[in-house]
C-alpha cells in the first residue's frame, strides 16, 4: 500500500501555558493604551507605521517569493530535483522584460500610469521559456531517459546556472538596472495624512500594487489550469506517481515540456515583479536562490499551496525580524533607546536559513506534507 | 586496454597542464605564470576538500564559501598584531558577552532536560532565551562600539595573536573544523538536495557575519596589511647578493624578485598540496576509506550492517571542511588581504563544484587536476573572452555600440565557458577526466548516474 | 486449437543475471478469470510483469487476440487494450478519485461519463467520495479505485497484481464479487493472489508456479479437488 497521507492533522491541543502567556503580553500592552490621552490615535498611528513598514512590503516580497517558489516546486514535483539556476532563469526572464520595455518605450508606447514593463512581459516570457526549453532538450532530457540519480540533475542544474548566468551578463552586464516607470505611489504618504490627520504616513507604490494583483491573478490561473484542465491533472498525476502516469498514457515529455513552460512563465513574472519594485541585478537574482528554496520547503516542497504559504512566511520573518520597533513602540507608550530591532538587516539570510532549518529539523515534509526528498 | 589508459591519462593530462602554463609563461610572462600556479595550487586544495565530502561520500556540501572565508578569518585572527586599545575598550565587555551567551545556551539546553511537563518546557525556554538575549546584548552593544570606534580607520577591531601567519593555515583548518562541527551536527541528518541548500544558506550567513562584525575583523573595512610568510619584493632589491643573482642569470631586478617570491609561494603551497593529497590517498585506500565509499553506494545495506552512517558523514564534512578552511587560509596569505565583499558563491562554492565533477569525483587525483584546469581556463577566459570578442566583432565599425557593449561585457564570457564546460563533461563523461579507480569487482561500469542516491 | 485470447508463452526472464521464470506459460480467456498462485519466490508477480512488458523476455513470446506484443512497451500495451492494476502505488494519492478516473481515460477521453456511470454502479463508493483524494482511502477503498482506473482505459484484457493485499476480509469478498462481474461483462481477467484458495475458487482457470515452472494448471475447481495442490498449496 502507498503511504497514506494524512490531511486531517492531529487534533489541536490547547497549550494553556502559551495561552496565558500570550494573554499576559496583550494585557501589558493594552492597558497602558487605554489608559492614556489620544491612546487611540496613537494606536492607529503604530498600526499605520506596521502596515507601511512590514505588512505591505512583507505581502509584495511574499508574492514575489511565492512566484519563484512556485516554480521550484513545480520543477521538484514533476522532476525530482532542486534547479539551482531558478533564480538566473529569473534574471534572465526579467532581462528579456527589460530589454522589450526599452524597445517598446523607444517605440513610444506606453501603458499609462502602469509600467510598460507589463505590457513588455510576454516577451521577456518567450525568452524565458525558449531557454528553459533549449536546457531541456540539450540537457535534462538525456538525464530523464537515462532515470538519472536526483544528484545528477541538480549538478547539470548548476551548468545551467552558469550559462544562464553568464549570458545574462553578456547581454546586459552584471550592473544595476531600473526600469519602473508611469506613476509611482497610488497613496502617497503626504496624502494618507492630509486625508486621515494621523501623523504617521502610508504609501502604496504602484508596483506593491501591482504585484500583489498580478500574483493573485496568476496563481488563480495556475491553479485552474492544474485543477481544470486535463494537461494540469495529468502532470499532478504524473508528479504523484510517475509509473501508473506512464500507464496511463500520459506522456512524461509532454508533462516535462509544460513543466519547464510554466517554471519559466512564473520565474519571469516573479523575476520582473522584483526587478520593478527594488531594482534588477543579476547578482541579487542568484541570491533570492536561497528564500525562494525556503519558501518552497518550509511550504513542503513538491506542493504548490505550500510554495505560496511558504513565500509569505519568509518573507515576513525577515522583514518581521529586521524592522526596527522603535517607532511602533514609541506610540504604544513604550520609549526606549535602542532601536529594537532583532536581527540586523544585513542578517536577513540567517532568518532563511533559521526558519529551513528548523523546519526541516522538526517538521521535514513542511506545513502542506509535500515529498521526503 | 583499460589500465593503459588509466595509467596513461594522468600523466598526458598533467604533462598538458605543465605544457599550457609553460605557454603562458613565454608568451605572456613568467610572473603571471606563477601568479595562475599560486591559485591553481589553492584552487586544487580547495578541490580536494570538495572530494572528500562529495567523492568519498557524496555529501552535498554547497557552503564551500563559507569554510574558505573562516580559513581566511583564522589568517586575520593569527597572524595581525593585537590591538591592545581595542581590547582595553571592549574586551572585558566581549567576554561578558560571551559568558552570559554560553550561560544561556547551558541554560536552554539543561532547562530541556530537566522541565518534565511538555507544555511548560516551551514558555520557560523562550523566557530563559529572550533574557539571555537581552542580557548578551547589553554587553555585546556597547563593547562592538567602543572597540570600532578605536582609531577605526586603521584598526576598529580585535586584532589577532601576531603570530607567524603559515600557523593560521593549521587554525584555518581547526577553526573550519569547530564550526563544520556544528552546522554538521545540525544539518547531516538531511538527505542530499536538503543538504546542499542547507549549507549553501549556511555560507551565507557565515559571510554576512564577516562582513558586518567589523570588531572580528573589521568586516566590508578589510585588512589590508596582513603580514607575509615570505620575503617582500624590495627587500630582495635591496640586497646586494639578490642584485648580483639578477645580473648573472641577465634578468631585471624588478621582475625576478617577482618571480622569487611567487616561486617561494608556490613552494609552500605545493608543499601543503601534496601532503594534504598524500593524506587523502592513504585515507581513501584505508579501510576507512574502503567504509565510505560502501556508504555512498549503498547507505541502506551500510546502516543495516551497523555502521553509523550520520556520525560517519560528521567526520568526513569535518575532515573535507578542514581542507578547504586551510585552503582559505592559504588564499588570504597570498592575497595578503581579508576582503570579506569577494567571497560570492560562484567563485568559492559552484567554481569549487565544476573543478571536482570535470577532474572526477572520487579520484584526489582527479580533483587535483581539476583544480588546476579550471582555475587555468577560468583566469585565462577572462583575458580570452575580450580577445576572441575582439576578434569576433572586427567587423563592427570602432564606435559601434554593441561591439563597446560586446567589448565591455567580454570577461563573464568565463561564467558561460564553466557552465558548458561542466555541461559537456557531465553528459561525455560523467565521472570526470580522471574517473574513480574502482575494486576489480567490475563496479568501475556503473556510472554516477546511478549511485549517490 | 485455437489460441487464447491472451498468453504468455514459454515465457523466460529475470533480473540481473539470474532468470526467474524458466519457460512458464499463462492463458487468459476472454470471459474468464484466470488466477496465478504458488508459494513466495515461484515467480508469479513476475509472470504478471512479463506479461504485461514490464520485465523484457529473454524467451517466449506474449500474444493478444493472436497478435504479438511481446515487442510493445507498457503503455502500448495499455492501448492495445491491457489494464493493469499494481500491487501497490496504484492510486495518484493527491488527485480526487473522479481526477484519478479522468485519468484512466487520458488516452481516449470520448464518453467519459458514461464510463464513469457504469462504473460508480460497480463501485459506490467511487460516487459517494468523487471530490475526496484518493490517498485518504483505506486500503480496501483504494483497491476499488485502482480496478476503476484501470477499467477506465477500456481493456479487453484486466490484470490485478494482488489486488486483496492489505484489505479487510469482508472487502475481500465484496472485491472478488465485483471481478467477477467485470469477467462477465465480457473481459479477461488475470490475477496474482495469496490468498490461493478464495481465489481459485472462482477462477475459469488456474496456474500454480513453482521456481518460475509451471507446476499444476487447470480449472479452479479442479485444483481445489487435486489432492497434491491441496497437500502443497492449500495448507491440506
Amino acid at each position: 500500500m502507498a503511504t497514506k497521507t494524512e490531511t486531517n492533522g492531529p487534533p489541536r491541543e490547547w497549550h494553556r501555558p502559551w495561552g496565558i502567556a500570550v494573554g499576559v503580553a496583550l494585557l501589558l500592552i493594552v492597558l497602558p493604551l487605554v489608559g492614556r490621552e489620544g491612546a487611540g490615535v496613537n494606536l492607529l498611528n503604530a498600526l499605520v507605521r506596521f502596515a507601511n513598514f512590514v505588512v505591505i512590503p512583507g505581502m509584495t516580497y511574499g508574492s514575489q517569493l511565492a512566484l519563484g517558489a512556485l516554480g521550484v516546486t513545480l520543477i521538484y514535483a514533476v522532476m525530482r530535483f532542486s534547479d539551482f539556476a531558478h533564480g538566473d532563469t529569473m534574471a534572465f526572464g526579467a532581462m528579456g522584460v527589460i530589454l522589450a520595455t526599452r524597445v517598446l518605450q523607444g517605440m513610444g508606447i506606453s501603458a499609462g500610469p502602469l509600467p510598460t514593463a507589463l505590457l513588455a512581459l510576454p516577451f521577456g516570457i518567450l525568452g524565458a521559456v525558449t531557454l528553459a526549453l533549449v536546457f531541456d532538450r540539450t540537457v535534462y532530457r538525456f538525464y530523464r531517459r537515462q532515470r538519472a540519480a536526483p544528484v545528477t540533475f541538480v549538478i547539470a542544474s548548476i551548468g545551467a546556472m552558469f550559462v544562464t548566468n553568464g549570458l545574462v551578463r553578456l547581454i546586459i552586464g552584471p550592473s544595476d538596472q531600473r526600469f519602473a516607470d508611469g506613476a509611482r505611489f497610488i497613496i502617497r504618504v503626504q496624502a494618507f495624512k492630509e486625508m486621515t490627520g494621523l501623523s504617521e504616513g502610508l504609501a502604496l507604490r504602484t508596483t506593491q500594487a501591482i504585484t500583489l494583483v498580478v500574483a493573485v491573478v496568476v496563481v488563480l490561473a495556475l491553479f485552474l489550469f492544474l485543477n481544470r484542465t486535463s494537461l494540469g491533472k495529468a502532470m499532478r498525476a504524473y508528479a504523484d506517481n510517475e509509473d501508473l502516469a506512464l500507464l496511463s498514457g500520459i506522456n512524461p515529455e509532454r508533462v516535462a515540456l509544460w513543466t519547464w513552460i510554466l517554471a519559466a512563465t512564473l520565474a519571469t513574472i516573479a523575476g520582473t515583479l522584483y526587478g520593478l519594485d527594488k531594482s534588477f541585478k543579476p547578482f541579487t537574482y542568484f541570491q533570492l536562490l536561497l528564500p525562494i528554496f525556503a519558501s518552497a520547503i518550509v511550504g513542503g516542497i513538491g506542493k504548490p499551496l505550500g510554495a505560496i504559504a511558504g513565500g509569505f512566511v519568509v518573507a515576513f520573518s525577515e522583514i518581521a525580524l529586521t524592522y526596527p520597533y522603535r517607532k511602533v513602540l514609541d506610540y504604544l507608550g513604550f520609549e526606549t533607546d535602542s532601536l529594537v530591532q532583532l536581527l540586523s538587516a544585513d542578517y536577513k539570510f540567517a532568518v532563511c536559513f533559521i526558519i529551513l532549518v528548523v523546519v526541516l529539523i522538526w517538521r521535514p515534509r513542511g506545513i502542506f506534507q509535500g515529498r521526503v526528498i | 586496454m583499460r589500465g593503459n589508459i588509466t595509467m596513461g591519462r594522468p600523466f598526458w593530462l598533467a604533462l598538458a597542464m605543465a605544457t599550457a602554463l609553460g605557454a603562458v609563461g613565454v608568451l605572456q610572462s613568467w610572473n603571471v605564470a606563477l601568479a595562475i600556479l599560486n591559485l591553481q595550487l589553492i584552487s586544487a586544495v580547495m578541490a580536494l576538500g570538495v572530494n572528500i565530502q562529495w567523492g568519498y561520500a557524496g555529501l552535498f556540501n554547497f557552503g564551500i564559501m563559507g569554510f574558505t572565508a573562516l580559513g581566511g578569518l583564522a589568517a586575520v585572527l593569527v597572524a595581525m598584531p593585537p590591538v591592545a586599545e581595542a581590547w582595553a575598550a571592549g574586551g572585558r565587555g566581549m567576554a561578558m558577552a560571551a559568558i552570559t551567551m554560553t550561560g544561556t545556551a547551558a541554560a536552554v539546553w539543561a532547562l530541556q532536560r530537566l522541565i518534565r511537563i511538555k507544555a511548560l518546557r516551551g514558555p520557560a525556554v523562550v523566557l530563559v532565551f529572550v533574557v539571555g538575549l537581552a542580557l548578551t546584548r547589553s554587553f555585546y552593544g556597547p563593547s562592538v562600539a567602543a572597540i570600532e570606534a578605536v582609531d577605526s580607520s586603521v584598526t576598529g577591531f580585535l586584532g589577532g595573536l601576531g603570530l607567524p601567519i603559515t600557523l593560521s593555515w593549521l587554525a584555518g583548518g581547526a577553526l573550519a573544523a569547530a564550526v563544520a562541527w556544528v552546522i554538521g551536527r545540525i544539518t547531516l541528518g538531511l538527505q542530499s538536495d536538503y543538504l546542499a541548500i542547507a549549507t549553501l544558506g549556511i555560507s551565507a550567513v557565515l559571510v554576512a557575519v564577516l562582513k558586518n562584525e567589523d570588531w572580528l575583523a573589521r568586516g566590508v573595512k578589510n585588512v589590508t596589511t596582513l603580514p607575509r610568510p615570505v620575503p617582500y619584493e624590495q627587500d630582495l632589491q635591496g640586497q646586494g647578493w639578490f642584485m648580483d643573482l639578477a645580473a648573472r642569470v641577465g634578468m631585471d631586478p624588478f621582475l625576478l624578485s617577482g618571480i622569487v617570491v611567487k616561486a617561494l609561494y608556490a613552494l609552500l603551497l605545493g608543499s601543503v598540496l601534496l601532503a594534504l593529497f598524500w593524506l587523502s590517498h592513504r585515507a581513501l585506500h584505508s579501510p576507512w576509506g574502503r567504509m565510505m565509499r560502501a556508504i555512498r553506494d549503498n547507505r541502506d545495506a551500510a546502516e543495516a550492517m551497523g555502521k553509523d552512517v550520520t556520525r560517519r558523514h560528521l567526520q568526513v564534512f569535518i575532515l573535507g571542511s578542514t581542507v578547504v578552511g586551510i585552503a582559505g587560509a592559504m588564499l588570504v596569505t597570498l592575497n595578503g588581504q581579508f576582503t570579506p565583499a569577494a567571497y560570492n558563491p560562484f567563485r568559492y562554492t559552484f567554481l569549487v563544484w565544476v573543478m571536482v565533477i570535470v577532474g572526477g569525483s572520487g579520484n584526489n587525483g582527479g580533483a587535483i587536476l581539476g583544480g588546476f584546469l579550471i582555475w587555468f581556463l577560468w583566469v585565462q577566459a577572462e583575458v580570452g573572452g575580450p580577445w576572441l570578442m575582439a576578434m569576433v566583432t572586427s567587423g563592427l565599425q570602432e564606435d559601434s555600440p554593441l561591439r563597446q557593449h560586446l567589448l565591455n561585457v567580454a570577461p563573464h564570457m568565463r561564467q558561460l565557458l564553466m557552465g558548458v564546460l561542466l555541461l559537456v563533461v557531465l553528459r561525455l563523461s560523467p565521472q570526470g577526466l580522471l574517473p574513480e579507480q574502482r575494486g576489480k569487482h567490475g563496479l568501475a561500469q556503473q556510472q554516477i548516474t546511478t549511485e549517490h542516491s | 486449437m485455437a489460441d487464447p485470447f491472451l498468453i504468455g508463452e514459454a515465457m523466460t526472464c529475470g533480473y540481473g543475471d539470474a532468470n526467474i521464470l524458466h519457460g512458464c506459460t499463462i492463458a487468459v480467456e476472454q470471459g474468464e478469470i484466470a488466477v496465478i498462485v504458488g508459494p513466495n519466490g515461484a515467480g508469479k508477480s513476475t509472470a504478471m510483469k512479463a506479461v504485461f512488458g514490464l520485465l523484457p523476455l529473454r524467451g517466449g513470446v506474449v500474444r493478444l487476440g493472436g497478435q504479438d506484443i511481446s515487442t510493445l512497451t507498457p503503455p502500448d500495451r495499455v492501448a492495445a487494450g491491457m489494464g493493469f492494476v499494481p500491487q501497490t502505488n496504484n492510486v495518484f494519492p493527491s488527485l480526487t478519485i473522479r481526477e484519478n478516473l479522468e485519468m484512466g481515460a487520458y488516452l481516449c477521453p470520448q464518453n467519459i461519463e458514461d464510463r464513469i456511470a457504469q462504473l460508480t454502479n460497480l463501485f459506490p463508493i467511487l460516487k459517494e467520495r468523487s471530490q475526496q483524494p484518493a490517498g485518504e482511502l483505506s486500503g480496501g477503498q483504494r483497491q476499488q479505485v485502482a480496478v476503476a482506473r484501470a477499467m477506465m482505459t477500456q481493456p479487453r484484457v484486466l490484470m490485478l497484481d494482488e489486488p486483496t493485499a492489505g484489505v479487510s476480509p469482508i472487502l475481500v469478498q465484496e472485491l472478488f464479487a465485483r471481478i467477477q462481474e467485470i469477467a462477465a461483462a465480457g473481459i479477461a481477467v488475470l490475477i496474482v493472489e495469496q490468498n490461493a484458495r478464495q481465489a481459485l475458487s472462482l477462477a475459469h482457470r488456474g496456474f500454480v508456479l513453482v521456481q518460475g515452472k509451471n507446476r499444476f494448471t487447470g480449472t479452479g475447481q479442479d485444483l481445489l479437488n487435486d489432492p497434491d495442490v491441496r497437500q502443497s498449496f492449500l495448507g491440506g
